[in-house]
């Protein structure tokens, strides 16, 4: 088949590049600069897919945006992508689409069978049939009717392009480049305002590319040449193609998609995809121009039947005629204009004009072309079953109600226009209060909410002139408020055909005996009849009168539908439109792609990756790694071929018998300083730390207001103003802000000053029976005896040339210390730390033996401190001060802190002393007791002890004070294990802690 | 997206604070003896205002201080910002 419908002296497309491209498998050509719809269009193809719920044949009905039906799964470069418009996805060579929503082909498609059971579909009929029984919906009703009327397929492969993210500041952001959108975009050009004009579709002129008009004595097409031409070459002017402007934000912040390489058989390298600008706008003026809306007639959605601003653009853009045979429905001059397009070019149309004696220039030209007119004239019903083969034509009286006789008349497609609709989207989503214009029944923005203005057709404004002489007025004057340029520039004259009065008409009258579907909604299939029963069934609600029947919520959003709908509802109720009001307009004004809004933010790039200094040495050394918030920790570090497990208790065992050493930079520190710094501390942790004395170092709890604990950590009291403060990993930031909040809101009098230093020091915990003496050789000029640097003593010393922080604490119950360099450093003291340890059989260790060694000593830790626990559950009631008042303590007098039988950090043992205790496994009495089972605690961490060769795990435990000695049962049902085990004390390693002190 | 003036650092975008709750709220004195319902009102119990609130951001991608906004809980427009340390009429 060869582009049978191609016209050769007419369109803006390619004829040099000609492209080839499948669809539903079958090869068609088109060129360059077409849509896949005009190409198929021109291809003699109007069957493109199903409807929803009837899986009625559907072709196309627009050419944009506005497009209902035309939705195909679209194939590029080996990938897929459901649900895209045909009219805005050009062609390219190669590509590959195929018809959605149609099982198993277009052509036959067994959903049609809904078409005759349309008894049983009307509104809300999901609702009330579907509901019951229950157990159907989900065995019977659901599957079925996802796979008979879903949409297009998303695909599961990972998505290999790459979409990114923009931000941009403008004095004037313009949407739309149609006439109005280019006035304004030039003037305030001119005046030297930074100016971003976009347009959604390949070709800037909107408008100016189908009408016939005059701009400055040149083709209203030509004009805007020039115009883009000019505002490109201009440095404080972006102008963008294919980039939709689709939902407008608080303060002015509009995001815009752009389509940088869908229009290209593949992304180039280094492209994205598209690029989602968030565009921060001084003042907005939106240019959307305007949607022709339908009129609504029997069988209205068969293939064939288009609005007639989209058959005038198939003509005039792509030279592609939607049929050689066409009848032209119209209430306004707009039909007009297509028709004498049709005529020009060697076509003869019939127009049926439901008004009894229009009057216009253009009414004149067509009928001097000899376009024959019938006046009173409507379309009844359209015939044909998957594209239109003839039309029930009939009079109408003046009233709208009597049809005269019915003719049919042989056709191959139906332009329809019933005027435009203003998209006003932009505009609502702002926030503006919209009105309704009577005069061309639709809405149009009301009083501004934010900086916008709304411009030309998108404001009912459909008069060229007057387009261009308010928008070249908008942009001057709001360019000069902002740059305080003013310059002046003309408006071009303008010529154009003035056009008459439209009808006030939406919808013809069934005729007698005859039950056609009425469609107002043609992608969700929502028919007049749907309505009327909403209505009758006593929704009154417009909101709820969409939900009920679905009208206006496809993909398209009832941009050629929600009109009508109203005009409906309006009728019925016997309303006027605007009492009836107009659902919510929400952003986007068009699909996006998830893609485009998650941007840059995905696998590894989903958050930032820290390292510490020393991670290249942990590569080196076989570590592997385990994320610890953003930051990347070594788990364990393999040797041979161990696991998991055998590693981590290997390096576990050699801390407690000779040394070992864990990068422990990943710590939140920060420095506090101050002549206050004492009494803020004093307020900040729940013990006290006014006598600390300098060199040394205290543990503290913090809590939040409410009593529950916040973060741990040891402070160091470096000298007499200025403390080390460290906080667990995973709150390091919220401390932080903790600080910062009472520092400058609550005692603001505190001369105190914070700052986060974590990533100022690398810091090595070295622990074990050994450390001492690797320490002594680590430092040979400092005395670390235990006398020189006792338990939670600190002291500066030189490792070799480099200044270092020796703190004498431990996490790991040990005999430990931990030392501090500068980042830059971290790998210097690193591998001297190796080097030197070798001789005490030193071994790194990574997190998991960590945490065994802490869980058996029945330190607390994140686990624990899970954002639902007191001191007195983490049995550190001994640090909460009695005698000062800090952060949260009024909140441990509640009465559930205080209960008797509080839950509180215990010991378990398995019974069996082999079987693992899964993590977050519940405590129960009796294993066997009914369900729900009720939980007495829960297993906050488990490990393998290597001081008792035996599992172990702590566990929060209601009233675990007195439960030490009970049997009790772990539960899993995830896991599917019961295991019995014994409750024991929560220190079960050096419970006196001497080790630490030795 | 908010636009938030810090008094400190000028028009920033909201994505770089971060938000506090309600500014009117006073943290109890230390040392001082209150009420269980005292102590509730300013740990737990909130107006959920519709309209014009004076509430606390903190500038935590910016100059990490705490200001004060007063924000049009529905419109989200925002009227006035201030320094954690002045005084709001
Ligand atoms: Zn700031």
């Amino acid at each position: 088949m060869s582009q049978n419908f191609r016209l050769e002296n007419i369109g803006l497309i390619n004829r040099d590049k000609k492209l080839s491209f499948k669809f539903n498998g079958k090869t068609y050509f088109g060129y360059e600069g077409d849509t896949l719809a005009s190409a198929l269009l021109a291809n003699g193809v109007h069957l493109v897919g199903r409807s929803f719920k009837y899986h009625r044949p559907r072709g196309f009905f627009g050419a944009g945006v506005d497009e209902p039906y035309a939705i195909v799964q679209l194939y590029r470069n080996n990938e897929t992508e459901p649900n895209i418009k045909a009219t805005e996805q050009e062609l390219f060579e190669g590509l590959e689409a195929k018809s959605v929503n149609c099982w198993p082909s277009v052509n036959f498609d067994i959903g049609a069978i809904n078409n005759f059971l349309k008894i049983f579909l009307p509104a809300g009929f999901y609702y009330k049939t579907f509901m019951w029984p229950k157990s159907f919906w989900y065995r019977i009703y659901e599957p079925f009717i996802r796979k008979a009327a879903g949409l297009g397929v998303a695909s599961i492969k990972h998505d290999k392009e790459r979409y990114e993210h923009k931000y941009e500041y403008c004095d004037l952001l313009i949407a739309g480049s149609g006439p109005s959108g280019l006035s304004s975009a030039y003037a305030a050009a001119k005046n030297g305002a930074k100016v971003i004009l976009a347009e959604d579709k390949p070709r800037f002129g909107g408008s100016l590319l189908t009408s016939d008009v005059n701009i400055g004595n040149q083709s209203g097409k030509d004009w805007a040449d020039g115009i883009i031409a000019e505002l490109k070459t201009m440095p404080n002017v972006v102008v963008k193609n294919r980039s939709q402007i689709f939902g407008y934000y608080d303060h002015n912040m509009l995001v815009m998609s752009e389509k940088v390489s869908d229009h290209l058989p593949s992304t180039k390298k280094y492209h994205p995809n598209k690029r989602l600008w968030y565009i921060r706008a001084k003042e907005v003026l939106i240019s959307s121009g305007s949607i022709e809306r339908p009129i609504v007639f029997g069988n209205n959605d068969t293939p064939g039947v288009m609005l007639s601003s989209a058959a005038k653009e198939y003509l005039k853009v792509y030279g592609v005629l939607v049929g050689r045979n066409p009848l032209v429905f119209t209430n306004n001059d707009s039909g007009y204009e297509t028709a004498i397009e049709f005529k020009k070019h060697g076509v003869d149309p019939i127009v049926l004009d439901s008004r009894k004696n229009p009057k216009s220039e253009i009414i004149d030209e067509a009928k001097n072309l000899g376009i024959n007119i019938k006046n009173s004239y409507v379309v009844v019903a359209a015939q044909g079953y998957k594209k239109v083969k003839s039309a029930d034509i009939a009079s109408i009286s003046e009233d709208k109600k009597q049809l005269g006789k019915i003719e049919n008349v042989k056709c191959d497609c139906i332009c329809v226009s019933g005027f435009w609709t203003p998209t006003i989207h932009l505009a609502s989503q702002s926030g503006n209060k919209t009105k309704f214009k009577e005069e061309i029944d639709a809405f149009v923005p009301g009083q501004s909410k934010q900086n916008e203005r709304t411009l030309g057709a998108a404001n009912g404004i459909f008069s060229l002139e007057e387009t261009l002489k308010t928008s070249f007025a908008a942009g001057s004057e709001l360019s000069k408020k902002i740059t305080d340029n003013d310059n002046e520039v003309s408006v071009p004259n303008v010529v154009e055909k003035k056009s008459s009065q439209h009808d006030k008409f939406w919808c013809v009258p069934l005729p007698e005996g005859k039950n056609y579907k009425r469609f107002l909604d043609f992608q969700n299939d929502v028919s007049v009849s749907d309505v009327e029963i909403a209505l009758r069934e006593g929704y009154r609600s417009i909101e709820h009168v969409k939900r009920y029947t679905t009208l206006g919520m496809a993909t398209d959003q009832g941009k050629t539908s929600n009109l009508n709908g109203l005009q409906l509802v309006s009728e019925i109720e016997n309303k006027v439109v605007p009492a009836v009001g107009h659902t919510t307009f929400r952003p986007p004004y068009t699909p996006v792609s998830i893609g485009a809004i998650v941007g840059r933010e995905v696998g590894n790039h989903s958050k930032p990756t820290r390292k510490s200094p020393m991670h290249t040495w942990h590569e080196k050394n076989n570590a592997v790694f385990v994320d610890a918030g953003v930051w990347l920790r070594p788990r364990y570090y393999k040797r041979g071929d161990e696991n998991l497990f055998e590693a981590s208790k290997r390096e576990a065992k050699n801390v407690r018998t000779n040394v070992g050493v864990c990068d422990v930079t990943t710590l939140g520190k920060i420095d506090v300083k101050g002549p206050d710094a004492a009494e803020f501390l004093n307020r900040v942790y729940t013990n006290a730390w006014l006598k600390l004395p300098v060199g040394k170092a205290r543990y503290g709890v913090m809590l939040r207001e409410d009593g529950i604990v916040m973060d741990d950590g040891t402070t160091t009291r470096i000298s007499e103003h200025h403390y080390h403060m460290t906080t667990t990993t995973a709150q390091a930031a919220n401390v932080l802000s903790h600080l910062e909040y009472y520092l400058q809101l609550v005692w603001p009098e505190l001369n105190v000053n914070v700052v986060s230093t974590t990533e100022q020091w690398a810091g090595a915990a070295i622990a074990g029976p050994k450390s001492r003496d690797l320490l002594k050789k680590l430092f040979p000029n400092s005395d670390v005896s235990n006398e020189g640097l006792p338990f939670m003593g600190y002291m500066e010393g030189d490792l070799f040339g480099v200044k270092a922080r020796i703190f004498r604490i431990s996490f790991s119950g040990e005999l430990a210390y931990e030392v501090n360099v500068e980042s830059d450093n971290g790998n210097f003291m690193w591998e001297k730390i190796m080097e030197i340890g070798e001789e005490f059989e030193i071994q790194p260790y990574g997190t998991e033996a960590l945490s065994t060694l802490r869980i058996e000593m029945g330190h607390v830790a994140g686990s624990e401190l899970d954002g639902r626990t007191i001191p007195y559950d983490n049995a550190l009631e001994g640090l909460v001060s009695k005698k000062k008042d800090f952060i949260g303590k009024r909140s441990l007098q509640r009465a559930a802190f205080t209960a008797d039988d509080r839950q509180r950090i215990v010991g378990v043992v398995p019974i069996d002393k082999k079987t693992s205790i899964p993590e977050g496994s519940h405590l129960v009495k009796d294993a066997n007791a009914p369900l729900p089972n009720p939980k007495l605690g829960h297993i906050s961490a488990s490990c393998w002890s290597v001081e008792h060769d035996n599992p172990f795990s702590l566990a929060i435990l209601k009233d675990g004070k007195n439960m030490i000695g009970e049997k009790l049962f772990v539960m899993s049902p995830l896991k599917n294990k019961i295991i019995p085990v014994e409750i024991v004390s929560s220190h079960y390693v050096d419970p006196k802690g001497e080790r630490v002190r030795s | 997206m908010l636009y938030i003036k810090c008094p400190h650092c000028g028009m920033r975008p909201q994505t770089e604070f971060s938000y506090g709750g309600d500014a009117s709220v006073k943290r109890p004195e230390l040392n001082k003896d209150i009420s269980d319902q005292e102590w509730d009102d300013f740990v737990y119990n909130r107006k959920s205002l519709r309209g014009k609130h004076l509430e606390l951001w903190q500038h935590i991608s910016g100059c990490r201080q705490w200001i004060k906004v007063e924000r049009d809980t529905s419109t989200h427009e925002i009227f006035r910002t201030f320094r954690a340390d002045e005084e709001v009429a």
